[in-house]
């Protein structure tokens, strides 16, 4: 096991480096350069080489590219143009807000994607199964920033059930009651997509052999669909999820505009309209690392829930 | 020459209608798309106003006899603006998608075809691409980009090319092992003859299906970004600018976002429903995956 971790671990440098190259070159690919995006047209030259020696452009690519490297893979994120404060310390500062609203969403999805997708499978071309599979649809639809804003109508300038703008509080019922409305958005999202996977995983699962075997055998058929049909339907489930991470992420980006929620999304907006291109590249690394990251530890999980996938 | 041209096996039309038959779902999703491309078509003959004229004193009127969906912080009608709007969403979908699909699928075969260390080194870039998420990829690229039409069709096509090149390789390496490829090597075709006239053509269905499931996520992005200020801009009317700009007036005016937020839905569901459909048709051991 640890030798496959080890081999997983070092099959993710190459992605690694390819994904550092590929944003060294999307933030060269801006018409005129950095210096002239964040200053203007109407910028003298002598502020614009003054920039471009501040942000090393004026050395030789090769150069650049090396350094880019050694900060990147140092994790030196550089200052963030417009706060003047690391580019680390500006995520820290709000990572934890979009974890939460991503986790939250995952809980969501599972606790009413899952049984949803069970039913769907179980009475296929029923009824609940299209009920499931036309809500699954509508639900895979929907940009999260569309539901967000329908929702917010709905509970918040309507029914009132919830605040319009989410307000930091240290009281924990306010803090739930400015995460639930953005989490419930996300998290309908994400039932849509588990109830998909979940259907399919379990109607391929329930034409296994050894169901047939099961039944044969004379297992209740409860036991046989919570023991022998989904604890192995599961595992696409899990890879989907893992998958889906950075959609999820880059959903929240929206979904945090429309809740005017703190997190990783207003942050780069904000540097966006900034034109705080360390920011955003720094950015840029952070977020494809954490998706690298979420698919090697969605391959060990992976490998720990089915005895199949070998280790050696 | 012509011969091993016309061995290649055709796809009987009818398989696929029986399947959309069975499928009662997909006439609804080609009746929805049909409604919505001719919305798109004939915009100017159905918007009973001038999208951009603009009436002060009409701003903010909710539904009436005179404007059924309303007008806006401008006093522009929301329905002429709504029909216009498709025209944008439908142009930059399938635009960007096209891009996408073109280049994806060349690369992808040319991975697929030559295979080794090529191979390996686009598919690792592949990977790369795919850890993006799609609508951060695209805000960034419009983003430097600059905003306007074409960027942001360029931007979609971006994030979207990395999928194509996937579903166009593993149709290619299949292929690559069939006898009528192997009789126009023998025959000594070009290798891009053969990838062009002979693997093209064989593997056209399954990436069609999938243009379809993606043309409905560039019109997704496409929201996505007008509605943070990165898309076509304005007057020019788009359903993510119109959300964008009746936002500010969600407390008093929710027609100005409830009516472009079922319009995206509506075309996204379309093209959703469509495309699961004829997945199902093109590959029956798909039936039902996700």
């Amino acid at each position: 096991m640890t030798r496959y971790i080890i081999r997983r671990l070092l099959a993710a440098i190459p992605t690694l480096l390819a994904m550092l190259t590929m944003v060294f070159v999307l933030v060269r690919l801006v018409p005129g350069d950095a210096a002239m995006a964040m200053l203007g047209d109407q910028a003298s030259e002598a502020s614009l080489s003054a920039l471009r020696a501040r942000l090393g452009l004026d050395q030789p690519i090769g150069v650049q590219y090396l350094a880019f490297l050694r900060d990147m893979l140092g994790g030196n994120f550089g200052v963030s143009m417009s706060s003047g404060r690391p580019v680390l310390e500006e995520v820290a500062r709000v990572l934890p807000y979009t974890l939460e609203l991503t986790a939250a969403s995952i809980i969501i999805g599972a606790i009413f994607g899952l049984p949803l997708g069970m039913v769907a499978a179980l009475y296929r071309n029923a009824w609940p199964d299209y009920v499931s599979r036309i809500l699954s649809l509508t639900g895979l639809s929907f940009p999260g920033f569309v539901s967000g804003i329908l929702m917010l109508l709905a509970f918040a300038v309507y029914l009132r059930w919830f605040p319009v703008m989410s307000i930091a509080s240290d009281n924990i019922v306010d803090h739930l009651r400015n995460l639930a409305l953005p989490a419930l958005n996300l998290g309908l999202i994400m039932t849509a997509y588990i109830t998909r996977v979940t259907r399919s995983s379990m109607l391929n699962v329930l034409g296994e052999d050894y169901i047939r075997t099961a039944r044969a055998k004379g297992v209740p058929p409860r036991r046989l669909i919570m023991r022998h049909g989904l604890r192995n339907a599961l595992i696409p489930v899990v890879t989907v999820v893992g998958l889906y991470f950075g959609t999820l992420i880059g959903n929240s980006v929206l979904v945090e505009l429309v809740f005017t929620r703190p997190g990783l999304g207003k942050l780069i907006l904000g540097a966006l309209q900034a034109r705080d291109y360390t920011l955003l590249q720094g950015l840029m690394v952070i977020f494809a690392s954490f998706v690298i990251l979420v698919n090697i530890l969605t391959d060990l999980i992976y490998a720990v829930v089915d005895p199949r996938v070998s280790y050696s | 020459m012509t011969a091993v041209t016309e061995t290649i096996p055709a796809r009987k039309p009818n398989v696929l209608l029986q399947t959309l038959n069975r499928n009662r779902l997909s006439w609804v999703g080609i009746g929805l798309l049909a409604l919505i491309l001719l919305s798109a078509i004939f915009a100017p003959l159905l918007a009973p106003h001038d999208p951009l004229q603009q009436n002060i004193l009409n701003r903010l009127e909710g539904p009436s006899p005179e404007f059924w969906l309303g007008t806006d912080s401008y006093g522009r009608d929301v329905l002429s603006r709504l029909l216009y709007g498709t025209r944008v969403s439908l142009l930059v979908g399938f635009l960007s998608v096209l891009i996408a699909m073109t280049v994806g699928s060349a690369i992808g075969i040319f991975a697929g075809y030559v295979g080794g260390m090529v191979d390996q080194l686009i598919m690792g870039l592949v990977d790369v691409m795919l850890s993006f998420p799609t609508l951060l990829l695209g805000l960034m690229v419009a983003a430097m980009l600059g905003a306007s039409l074409e960027n942001l069709i360029i931007a979609i096509a971006i994030t979207e090319t990395a999928p194509f090149v996937r579903i166009a390789r593993a149709p290619t390496i299949s292929a690559k092992r069939k006898e009528y490829v192997e009789a126009g090597r023998a025959l000594g075709f070009s290798p891009l003859r053969i990838m062009g006239v002979h693997i093209l053509p064989n593997i056209l269905s399954d990436i069609v299906v999938v243009a379809s499931l993606w043309m409905a996520s560039a019109i997704r992005t496409e929201a996505s970004l007008s509605f943070i200020g990165l898309g076509v801009q304005p007057p020019t009317p788009t359903w993510g600018g119109m959300i964008r700009e009746g936002f500010e007036n969600i407390l008093s005016s929710w027609w100005l976002v409830v009516f472009p937020s079922l319009a995206i839905l509506l075309t996204v569901l379309a093209l959703n429903i469509l495309g699961d459909a004829l997945r199902d048709a093109i590959d029956p051991k798909l039936k039902g995956e996700s």
